[in-house]
């Protein structure tokens, strides 16, 4: 078991998380933009979702080092969340029946 | 200095030949590292239930949503900035992070003062973000009368999905700086380098210990982006 261990892990240059620092800086000020600018309807929402999906996947990948793990627990960890997010996805499409359903009873009353 | 993992294969035979080997899976990963993997897994799907439940929530009230520019405007000056305060707890969970890696880094160099250092600046990020959060708490609790039964904004679901999710992100935020403190004074004591055994384990300490904690105060960073996108700005 020991033929694996840790010790000389490698490490990686300071600027490496430095960058990223600054990359996540920009993106979330540009987040911010979004909302004080008022930019409205598809475009706001695709910034938002590109913004989010962009910092996490910064943070994930280098921060939290997945970027240089072997693809055992890159799977076992991506695969659920991305069934997750689609979970998500699927629950909101139905609350808009739900929605639909609701403004059909407190309108018409059937 | 050749590893014994760097001769095992890599990418997706890698993966296979992992699953299909025997005693471990994750190879070259200490299994404390592993166990907080999982754990964050299981933590994303906590979030993720609350991701759900407020995003179909709001999309099938009738009555329209508070306006969250509005709500968590801030005023400078006299002037109303949107989201001002949201905007600064954001910078500084991500500074926070940015020491975090730091920290992790000067732990596998064994530079013990820097990495203390560096995790005593993340537990200040992280106090700062707290404190930040109950001015936010006590504004919207005392002086706009946010209850999770209503509000004056408009759908009477804004408090409670605002409490719940932005609380129990908190509570993490707060354990987080608990243990940061504790690791700081770890690294400090020099406990990593002589492989001091710990208070509940007879195992030795070693820096990946700073690695995990890294891992779970990034973790932490990742759900205050989700909340920052779906709850602020959408």
């Amino acid at each position: 078991m020991t033929q694996y261990n840790k010790k000389e892990v490698k490490t990686h240059k300071i600027g490496v998380y430095l960058w990223i620092w600054g990359l996540l800086f920009v993106f979330s000020f540009f987040s911010y933009m979004v909302d004080y600018l008022n930019f409205e309807g598809s475009l706001r929402w695709t910034l938002i979702l590109f913004f989010m999906i962009s910092k996490a996947a910064l943070i994930m990948a280098i921060f939290m080092h997945l970027f240089w793990e072997r693809y055992a627990i890159v799977n076992v960890l991506l695969w659920p969340m991305t069934l997750m997010l689609l979970f998500v996805w699927i629950m909101v499409a139905e609350s808009e029946y739900t929605l639909l359903t609701r403004l059909f009873y407190f309108i018409l009353g059937v | 200095m050749s590893r014994a993992i760097d001769k095992l294969p890599k990418g997706w035979s890698g993966l296979t030949s992992d699953f299909g080997s025997d005693q471990k899976t994750f190879k070259g990963m200490q299994w404390g590292k592993a166990m907080m993997w999982i754990f964050l897994l299981s933590d994303a799907f906590i979030f993720s239930c609350f991701l759900i439940s407020y995003l179909t929530g709001r999309a099938s009230t009738t009555v329209p949503w508070p306006d969250a520019s509005v709500v968590f405007g801030l005023d400078v000056f006299g002037t109303s900035v949107p989201l001002l305060l949201i905007a600064i707890m954001t910078f500084i969970l991500i500074s926070s992070s940015g020491t975090m890696a730091i920290a992790v880094k000067y732990g596998y160099e064994k530079n013990r003062k820097l990495c203390a250092i560096f995790l005593l600046l993340t537990a200040l990020g992280g106090v700062a973000f707290v404190g930040m959060q109950a001015f936010e708490w006590t504004k919207l609790i005392f002086h706009e009368g946010v209850r999770p039964w209503g509000n004056p904004f408009g759908a009477v679901q804004f408090g409670s999905f605002f409490f719940m999710i932005t609380g129990f992100h908190g509570t993490h935020v707060t354990v987080g700086v608990i243990f940061l403190l504790i690791m700081a004074r770890k690294t400090w004591r020099g406990d990593f380098e002589k492989g001091r055994r710990g208070y509940f384990t007879t195992m030795k300490s070693n820096y990946v210990a700073i690695e995990i904690m890294g891992l779970y105060w990034h973790f932490v960073d990742l759900v205050w982006v989700f909340i920052f996108a779906f709850f602020y700005l959408w």
